[in-house]
């Protein structure tokens, strides 16, 4: 398998970017019913801002691995609400991890995701259970860190994803705008755990298809 | 509801352009940042500079207590939406006159996270940041969490006391003490008659069913802690007085400053109906009043409700509270 050099890595943020500009509205629908209805246009515009960045970036011969510190900054100054600082501080944790590197080893791919949880749990500190984002990247991790090939990592990463996303109906909020309504909480999904797990599954994708197309 | 609207996408941007057109001899935009407003008075020299921010929606606020006396600069993010980092980080430093800088701003998780992630950024620069959380909205949490409780139109009265601290060349500390005693001297509670929309979702984040009325509703369409069936003006201002007063547990005899604002489509006139039965109630519990405020102070687009907002005085805060300010909203 062949490495992801700078472009591709640009060409996996346009796969996330595309997915949350397709989710927009629906995201809008899910924070409405508990929230304000912002988290679609902070992630869809937020996105949109990582790959034009980052695209810049790369073409004037920025490494694969420092391509994320410049999704991150473009990330924080593009979004506000918590959806800004959180998703900022999950770029700017895998451009730590990855900084310098010229090219990164699709085998390295799902530790992106690990990468993105630390840097959203030590930014939030919510906790498992508490009804966010968390409820999704926490077991999508520890998922993506067991052994085997990288696409099978993201699609196990993926399917507890779900499954936390999903939890997040019968939980209620503690952390958030959205702890605000106690016992009125329950029954809706979590915008942020939803549109995580469209971050994951994009990852998932691009892999996949970056995988059929790199093979020979 | 019909709209003046161009295109949802440009509503923010339009709207403080229309803003600093109106309000140009107090504030102006900032030149590097177009979702920064900029008091005209501001910076000034060795005087602690005052900041606050928030989404926009909710107009005058936050943008219209900037002016002198008042707030010095103010980060403008989207509609119901924390500014960027980037953005209250360039407040901070528009509002810089060597004192440092007080951010004072609401209990949100989003504005939480990007002033601390603004005030690393300036601390860079050796720019001095002290912030004050306001958490004046009852209904948002049990007494003994304060802490998580919702900051809402008892900003209005910390931008004012803090201000007006710094106006008197009070340092850093000084300015975040006198604006934590106002923030802790408020108490808030809102009741909500009708939702809002937020015009590029198109639908209403929530529903109140005809004949009902949400109680403790926040200042971004979060629905209320309890729905009850609508009663008159005077029962609605009795339990909102009562939901206040209660948090507050107020000696008799206590000055207060009170505020009345609607959350956007309720009728001015409606807000006075209900101050005369919130003065009669305070009144009747001994209470004085120093000061009130009635009207669109703090807004939710175009909910229908409105907010009270108490505040206890003693003779710092009605001083502060009463030295003279000029700004766009008060």
């Amino acid at each position: 398998m062949s490495p992801l050099d700078a472009n591709q890595i640009v060409a996996l943020f346009r796969v996330i970017a595309r997915r949350l500009a397709e989710a927009r509205s629906e995201l809008g629908v899910l924070d409405g019913a508990i929230g304000d209805a912002d988290h679609g246009n902070s992630m869809a515009d937020g996105f949109a801002a990582v790959v034009r960045a980052s695209a810049e970036a790369a073409a004037a011969g920025c490494a694969a691995g420092d391509l994320f510190a410049v999704a991150g900054r473009a990330f924080l100054n593009a979004v506000g609400a918590t959806t800004g600082p959180l998703y900022a501080s999950a770029l700017l944790r895998a451009g730590q991890q990855f900084a310098g590197r010229a090219e990164i080893a699709a085998e390295d791919v799902p530790a992106l995701v690990s990468a993105f949880a630390a840097g959203i749990r030590d930014r939030g500190k919510a906790q498992p259970g508490d009804k966010t984002m968390m409820d999704v990247w926490a077991p999508a991790a520890r998922a993506a860190e067991l052994p085997g090939d990288p696409l099978a990592r993201l699609d196990r990463a993926l399917r507890v994803a779900e499954e936390g996303r999903d939890a997040t109906r019968a939980m209620v909020a503690s952390v958030g705008r959205a702890a605000r309504l106690g016992e009125r909480s329950l029954g809706h999904i979590d915008p942020g755990a939803a549109s995580a797990v469209i971050v994951i599954a994009a990852l998932r994708d691009a892999l996949a298809r970056y995988l059929s197309e790199a093979r020979p | 509801m019909q709209r003046f609207i161009n295109n949802p996408d440009d509503l923010v941007d339009e709207t403080v352009a229309g803003f600093v057109k109106v309000h140009r001899d107090l504030v102006h935009l900032d030149a590097g940042n177009p979702r920064v407003v900029v008091s005209n008075a501001a910076p000034q020299q060795g005087r602690v500079g005052i900041v606050t921010g928030g989404g926009s929606g909710h107009e005058p606020a936050f943008i219209g207590y900037a002016g002198r006396n008042m707030v010095d600069a103010v980060a403008v993010g989207e509609l119901f939406s924390s500014p960027t980092a980037k953005s209250f980080a360039d407040a901070i430093r528009a509002a810089d006159g060597g004192a440092g800088v007080a951010v004072l701003y609401g209990n949100y998780a989003g504005d939480n996270m990007n002033v601390k992630m603004a005030a690393r950024m300036v601390a860079r620069e050796g720019i001095e940041v002290a912030t004050v959380v306001a958490n004046d909205d009852v209904c948002s949490a049990p007494p003994g969490e304060r802490a998580k409780r919702r900051g809402v139109a008892g900003e209005i009265f910390m931008w004012k006391i803090g201000g007006a601290k710094a106006a008197q060349g009070a340092s850093l500390a000084e300015v975040q003490a006198a604006a934590q005693k106002a923030i802790d001297a408020c108490r808030s509670v809102g009741v909500g008659l009708g939702p809002c929309t937020l015009p590029g979702v198109g639908h209403p984040n929530f529903q109140i069913e005809p004949g009902t009325m949400e109680v403790g509703i926040g200042h971004h369409g979060e629905p209320g802690t309890r729905v009850e069936a609508l009663k008159t003006a005077n029962e609605v201002a009795d339990d909102m007085l009562k939901i206040v007063m209660e948090d507050h547990a107020l000696p008799a005899g206590t000055e207060l400053a009170v505020l009345v604002s609607g959350l956007g489509a309720t009728p001015v006139n409606e807000l006075y109906v209900l101050y005369d039965r919130i003065e009669a109630g305070l009144t009747a519990m001994g209470m004085g009043i120093h000061r009130a405020l009635v009207g669109n102070y703090f807004t939710s687009l175009e909910m229908v409700g409105a907010t009270l907002t108490v505040m206890a005085l003693d003779a710092e805060l009605k001083a502060l509270l009463d030295l003279e300010t000029a700004s766009p909203a008060l």
